[in-house]
């Protein structure tokens, strides 16, 4: 099979994951390329997500929320801006490509918004290609699996 | 032999500041002295690895292990001392999260030897000639251990009992962990949950410094050059670049009260897995400005952002290393 692109998408509870929605009961067509997540707003975005989801096998990474001044808890989104800011600046020195990073805003009524997002993400990771991090990081003596630490 | 509990501590891709640490508990170390038989510990004493290959599986009670792992020899040291030790602790930062020698991860093996054996302004080396893990010789072969591409912590290499963070351990720290071992084998008592964070809190370093902190509004970062900081205020509103908020507590905050920003070496608080996408989030939450292109003005602060946040725990950080160049790849 040939591969396609895996996205994951954290949507906001009150704008984008209400307008994904809208965009599926309106029946407009968007890739099924995206996993959704649902989060009540995108500043509970915390990064370690974005490293997880690429760490495990992502090869993009959506954040979509609220318009700037719409956010249901006031400043949540400008969070996740400069959030995502800061992580394309990290991810890039990991030597991940920042536009597998994106942050988007799609209220609840702008479903023809969303899959319209959704297929340029998906053709910007597609024009990628496969981020396959697990394998780009191994080196020839990786003999051992690494194993998750308790704190 | 005394029958006395034994002890043993090694050092793997380390600088040798964790064993200071331990000599630094001062008149306690007699206590080590009266409660221990020290049966491997090559920084004090004349030890052999034979000496520990020849010892019983389990025969060592406690070992603390500091260093990462780098080359062949730290793995199969690690491999040799899990199996010869009851409880094996990682100590100190490079053993519990890679550390400085961790950084070795941004790069690849193959570009570290191009600079330090070709590039480097230092370097007299017309031949070019680079060490070989085996030499031939008329009188047999000699060999070194072989340096690895990505250096790994010791829980990335085998099973870890406890891990006790810093860089290295604060002293006071390391004999309040020696003082509760000695204590657990007199009385008995049962041991700390497998897995535990020994001689540190939970929380950050921000709940053990003792500046002033205001709502925090960050329009500059500046750099350790840039600036005489307040002695009061919280480093991070005077925009200095400090990890308090992302790092461990248990060190008591020590530079920070000297006016230093902390730099992450007590590794992510408990409960955080990645510290430097925690710090990125701390971060995130007090730069003023809700303009994309002023965002990106003041992050233009942050020089080097994996360097800078991941300075101690980039081996044990999700991401483990920066992707490796294809032209970097060995066969």
């Amino acid at each position: 099979m040939a591969w396609e692109p895996k996205i994951v998408a954290f949507l906001c509870n009150w704008c984008t994951y209400t307008g994904a929605d809208l965009a599926g009961t309106s029946r407009i067509k968007s890739p099924p390329n995206i996993r959704s997540i649902r989060i009540m707003c995108t500043g509970r975005m915390d990064p370690t997500f974005i490293v997880k989801a690429f760490a495990l096998g992502a090869d993009g990474v959506l954040v979509s929320g609220c318009h700037p001044g719409d956010c249901h808890y006031v400043e949540g989104n400008h969070k996740a801006l400069r959030r995502v800011l800061l992580m394309k600046r990290v991810l890039a020195g990991f030597g991940v490509d920042a536009d597998r990073l994106r942050l988007t805003w799609v209220s609840a009524a702008e479903g023809e918004d969303w899959a319209r997002y959704t297929t340029e993400f998906t053709e910007t990771v597609r024009r990628l290609g496969p981020l396959n991090w697990s394998g780009r990081i191994s080196g020839e003596e990786m003999l051992t699996e690494p194993q998750e630490v308790a704190s | 032999m005394t029958g006395k509990p034994t002890l043993a501590m090694y050092w793997a891709a380390s600088c040798g500041g964790c064993e200071i640490s331990i000599l630094d508990i001062e008149e306690h170390i007699l206590d080590v002295d009266a409660a221990f038989d020290i049966v491997f510990f090559p920084c004090i004493a004349d030890f052999k690895t034979k000496d520990v290959e020849a010892m019983e599986d389990g025969a060592i009670t406690v070992t603390l292990f500091n260093g990462a792992i780098r080359t062949s020899e730290n793995e199969h040291m690690a491999k040799l001392l899990r199996r010869k030790s009851k409880v094996l602790v990682a100590y100190g930062s490079c053993a519990h999260e890679g550390c400085i020698p961790g950084l070795a991860n941004t790069t690849s093996r193959a570009a570290i030897f191009d600079f330090v054996y070709r590039q480097s302004p230092s370097t007299d080396n017309p031949e070019g000639l680079t060490p070989q893990t085996e030499t031939r010789m008329p009188e047999g072969a000699i060999t070194i251990p072989s340096l690895w591409n990505t250096v790994k912590t010791l829980g990335q290499v085998v099973d870890v009992d406890y891990f006790v963070p810093g860089c290295p351990p604060q002293s006071d720290q390391a004999w309040k962990v020696i003082e509760a071992v000695i204590d657990i084998l007199k009385s008995g008592k049962p041991l700390p949950p497998r897995g535990a964070v020994l001689g540190a809190g939970s929380k950050t370093c921000c709940d053990e410094c003792p500046r002033e902190r205001r709502e925090k509004r960050i329009t500059r970062f500046v750099r350790p050059h840039e600036i005489i900081p307040g002695s009061h205020e919280c480093l991070l509103d005077q925009g200095i670049l400090c990890l308090g908020p992302a790092t461990r507590d248990g060190c008591g905050a020590k530079c920070v009260i000297a006016g230093v920003p902390c730099r992450g070496c007590y590794g992510a608080p408990g409960g955080a897995r990645d510290q430097g996408a925690k710090m990125v989030s701390a971060l995130a939450s007090v730069i003023d400005s809700e303009d994309p292109a002023e965002i990106d003005r003041i992050l233009d602060g942050i020089v080097d952002p994996v360097g800078t946040l991941y300075r101690f725990s980039l081996a044990h950080s999700t991401m483990q290393r920066v992707a490796v160049a294809d032209s970097d790849r060995e066969a």
